[in-house]
C-alpha cells in the first residue's frame, strides 16, 4: 500500500504517494527528477548518493523515502545560490580540480559541506576522516582534499565565470 | 536493490510501537536508523511484512547522567554517541567505539539500540557493552525488564530482544578515569573489523571481543588474568582462549586468534 510522503528538497516542497520501499535516492531521482543526485555501489558504501538530511549527509541509497517524511533534504541542486554562483566547496573543487570523471562529486560536495559546517577550518587529517565513507576512483584523494582547503581557506568563495580563470 | 513488499506502519511513541508489535507480532521488524536492517531487506535476508519506524521517537534518543551509570536512549544515534561530553568523561571506551562504527554518514543514521538489537558478532558496539558491563532495559506488553550484557547476545544475529519487546534503554556504570583500550583491524576504512576488542581496566575489568564468535563475546579468561594483576603479554596471551572464531574470505580461525592476541596486547600498551 502506498503511503502519502512529503519532504522539502531544496527549498521545495514535494509530495508524492510512493510505495514504501522506495528508497530515498529513487524519490529524488525519479519522483522529483532530481538526477544530481547519483546511485554508485547501493550498498551503503561508495557515498555517491550523499545528501544533507536536516543538515546531516546521509547515504540515501539507505534510507526510505518515508523516512523522510517531513523532513528537509538537500541535494547537490541545491548548493549553488540562485543566481548560479558555486558554493564554496563548489568553487574548489573547480579550483583545485578535485574531479575527473565526475561520478562521485556530488557525494563528495555534499559530504564536504557537511563537514564544514561542523568544522570550519579542518586540519587536512579531519578532511580525510570526514571523507571517509566517500569513494573516488580516479583522483586518488589528493586533490579532493585541497579542494575541500580551498573551501575552507575561502568561505565566501569567489564566483569565476568559466573561461575567465586567471 | 530494492526491498520486498511490506506495509509501514510510523509510530510516535513507544506505546504505539509496543501496540503495532502485539498486533503483528513476528511478521513486523522494527525500523530505526535503518543502518543494518535496510542492507539487509535490499539483500532480501529480511523480509518482514510489516515494518514499525520507531525512527520519530523523540524520547527515546538522550545521554543522561544519573550518578552510577549514564543512560543512553535506545535511539541515540552514534554520532551523539561519539561526541557526548558524559560519555567522554565517564565512558570513554563507548564514546571512542561509536567513533568507529562505519563512517560519518552511517553513525548520522544508525542508532546505539538498533546496533545492539542486530547482534552481529562483527559490529564494534557489541564489544564496548560487553567491556563496560552494560545493562540493557527492555520494554514489553508487561512492562520494563533488565538484561545484562552477557545474557544479551543469545545466537548468531539473535538477542534476549522477543518480538513483542524493544529495547529502550542501556544503563553503563562510569568507569571514570579508568583505562581503556579500543582496536580493530580491517582492510579498508569503513569495513566490519576482522578482528577487533573493546578493553576497559577498573576493579572488574572487561575484554569484549569483535568477530571472535558466533556472538559478540567476552574473553573471560584473559579479563581473570587481568583482575589479578598479569602482565598485558600474559593478559593477551589468553585473548583468544576459550573462543571459537569464525573461518572465512577475510582470514581463516588460526588468523583471527593471531589477531586477538596482537589487539588486546596493543589496547593495554596503548
Amino acid at each position: 500500500m502506498n503511503y502519502p510522503t512529503s519532504m522539502t528538497i531544496n527549498g521545495t516542497n514535494y509530495a508524492k504517494s510512493v510505495d514504501p520501499r522506495t528508497l530515498l535516492v529513487h524519490f529524488i531521482r525519479e519522483e522529483c527528477g532530481l538526477t544530481g543526485t547519483h546511485v554508485g555501489c547501493d550498498t551503503s558504501n561508495c557515498g555517491a548518493c550523499t545528501v544533507l538530511l536536516d543538515g546531516d549527509a546521509v547515504k540515501s541509497c539507505t534510507v526510505l523515502a518515508v523516512q523522510a517524511n517531513n523532513h528537509q533534504v538537500t541535494t547537490v541542486e541545491g548548493l549553488a545560490s540562485e543566481n548560479g554562483a558555486f558554493s564554496p566547496v563548489q568553487e574548489g573543487f573547480r579550483q583545485e580540480h578535485g574531479l575527473q570523471c565526475g561520478y562521485c562529486t556530488p557525494g563528495m560536495l555534499m559530504a564536504a559541506t557537511a563537514l564544514l559546517k561542523e568544522i570550519p577550518k579542518p586540519t587536512e587529517e579531519e578532511i580525510r576522516q570526514n571523507l571517509e565513507g566517500n569513494l573516488c576512483r580516479c583522483t586518488g584523494y589528493e586533490m579532493i582534499v585541497r579542494s575541500v582547503q580551498w573551501a575552507a581557506d575561502n568561505p565566501d568563495g569567489v564566483p569565476v565565470a568559466i573561461g575567465e580563470n586567471s | 536493490m530494492i526491498p520486498a513488499k511490506f506495509d509501514y506502519k510510523p509510530a510516535q511513541s513507544k506505546e504505539e510501537a509496543l501496540s503495532l508489535l502485539a498486533e503483528y507480532g513476528d511478521d513486523a521488524k522494527l525500523l530505526a536508523g535503518g543502518h543494518s536492517l535496510l542492507p539487509l531487506m535490499k539483500l532480501r535476508l529480511a523480509t518482514p511484512e510489516v515494518v514499525v519506524d520507531i525512527g520519530s521517537v523523540d524520547d527515546l534518543s538522550y545521554i543522561t547522567d544519573k550518578g552510577d551509570v549514564i543512560a543512553i536512549g535506545a535511539l541515540t544515534k552514534h554520532r551523539q554517541v561519539e561526541q557526548s561530553d558524559i560519555l567522554k568523561e565517564h565512558v570513554p571506551l563507548l564514546a571512542h567505539s561509536a567513533s568507529h562504527v562505519g563512517d560519518p554518514q552511517v553513525r548520522n543514521r544508525g542508532t546505539i539500540g538498533g546496533s545492539l538489537c542486530h547482534g552481529d558478532p562483527a559490529s564494534d558496539l557489541p564489544a564496548a557493552i560487553l567491556a563496560t558491563r552494560a545493562t540493557l532495559v527492555i520494554s514489553g506488553p508487561s512492562g520494563d525488564r533488565t538484561v545484562t550484557s552477557d545474557d544479551f547476545f543469545t545466537d548468531f544475529w539473535e538477542t534476549e530482544v522477543k518480538e513483542d519487546e524493544l529495547l529502550t534503554e542501556i544503563l553503563i556504570p562510569k568507569c571514570t578515569g579508568e583505562k581503556w583500550g579500543f582496536q580493530k583491524f580491517n582492510r579498508r576504512a569503513q569495513d566490519w573489523a576482522i578482528v577487533g576488542c573493546a578493553v576497559q581496566g577498573g576493579d572488574n575489568p572487561g575484554i569484549g571481543m569483535v568477530n571472535m564468535g558466533s556472538t559478540p563475546v567476552r574473553a573471560a579468561e584473559a579479563e581473570n588474568a587481568l583482575r589479578s594483576g598479569s602482565s598485558s603479554e600474559e593478559v593477551a596471551e589468553l585473548a583468544d582462549s576459550g573462543l571459537t572464531p569464525p573461518t572465512d574470505i577475510h582470514g581463516n580461525e588460526s588468523y583471527r586468534r593471531h589477531l586477538a592476541k596482537i589487539l588486546v596486547q596493543r589496547a593495554l600498551d596503548n
